[in-house]
């Protein structure tokens, strides 16, 4: 009786305790984000890798985990980079570096290891090398297979929605 | 008690423990192989030293190189890319790293070989530095695993000195 009486006030309680639960998880995700983000140095500490262009040592859907620190940039490293005007970063090894005598700059040059050309081509306009600046982070691991999900969410995103959707299911009907 | 949705949670997580300790202890593991490996390089000729149109010296030669990387491998190994670098220091540039050729070795069974190449890449300073310039070739390796940490090496081979002139007018 009391139940049906007071309708509106006995489920918010237990509503709002559910979306505190949301609201940490998410919190606690992002802490672990950032908190990644600050012990690698990098932007984005771990990417999946997207293309072919350095099979077969790394295969689409492949995850890669990137540390940044201030040692000089060396060929034979695996850099992820941005160019100028472009979003998505690629992941290529150093074939050839000029560090500056004067001002420690460096100059790059990098080649994915399946290709058959550097990549001179993908830099914007004229420009011939990379330098520090565009160097988002070094590969130092690996883990393989398991980005594809996030190639998958990305190219059919009705499988990202469909995801959510189950989760906030799950998150919202669960007792605990 | 527990529901079918709550066993296969509990099953998908402790698969995903179990198989996340296994490649940090396979990646681990890696760290204790000591390797102990041997190569040699001889340049064989160089095809082509010329002062390119942009007026950056550009260089080609014949390598021959022996080495033996069996000793990289480990059970945790996908591939080992292994390239050859020359590396050499101007008046403009305290370092200069350039990659002549590479390879990748996938089997354990052929990472030991011989061969005789023309250089993948070409030698190309910034500038024209290169005419009688001792330069280092340095072998370098990769340890790509199966799962987990790459393992970077190298070994300084030998040195040899370019011509003090071009030998192909540009």
């Amino acid at each position: 009786m009391d139940r049906i009486k007071f309708l509106g006030d006995v489920k918010i309680r237990p509503t709002l305790i559910q979306l505190l639960n949301l609201g940490m998880i998410i919190c606690s995700a992002l802490m672990i984000w950032k908190g990644l983000m600050c012990i690698t140095g990098c932007e984005s500490p771990v990417v999946v890798v997207l293309t072919g262009s350095m099979e077969p040592g790394f295969k689409r859907g492949d995850i890669l985990f990137l540390h940044m620190n201030k040692e000089p940039i060396r060929a034979g490293e695996i850099v992820v980079y941005n160019v100028d005007g472009r979003d998505i970063p690629i992941v290529h090894r150093v074939i050839k570096a000029h560090e500056r005598r004067d001002t420690g700059e460096i100059d790059i040059l990098t080649k994915g290891d399946n290709n058959q050309v550097d990549d001179i081509t993908l830099y914007s306009g004229g420009q011939l090398w990379l330098n520090r600046h565009h160097i988002i982070g070094r590969a130092i691991g690996y883990l393989p297979y398991v980005g594809y999900l996030t190639i998958i969410m990305t190219e059919m995103p009705i499988v990202k929605y469909l995801l959510i959707g189950v989760l906030a299911l799950l998150v919202i009907t669960s007792e605990e | 008690m527990h529901s079918a949705v709550q066993r296969a949670n509990t099953a998908a997580t402790i698969a995903a423990i179990l198989l996340a300790t296994i490649c940090a202890a396979a990646s681990f593991l890696d760290a204790f192989n000591s390797p102990s490996l041997q190569a040699h390089v001889q340049v064989v000729k160089i095809n082509r030293f010329r002062r390119q149109l942009d007026g950056n010296d550009e260089v080609k030669m014949t390598l021959k190189m022996s080495m033996d990387l069996t000793s990289l491998f480990t059970w945790n190994t996908k591939q080992v890319f292994v390239f050859l670098a020359a590396e050499y220091e101007t008046d403009t540039n305290s370092l200069n790293q350039v990659s002549l050729w590479d390879h990748i070795v996938q089997e354990k069974e052929r990472a030991s070989f011989q061969v005789k190449v023309p250089t993948k890449y070409p030698l190309i300073d910034q500038g024209t530095n290169l005419r009688g310039k001792k330069v280092g070739l340095v072998l370098h390796w990769h340890i790509m695993p199966i799962s987990g940490r790459m393992i970077q090496g190298k070994m300084p081979l030998s040195n040899f000195s370019l011509p003090d002139s071009y030998t192909t007018r540009s």
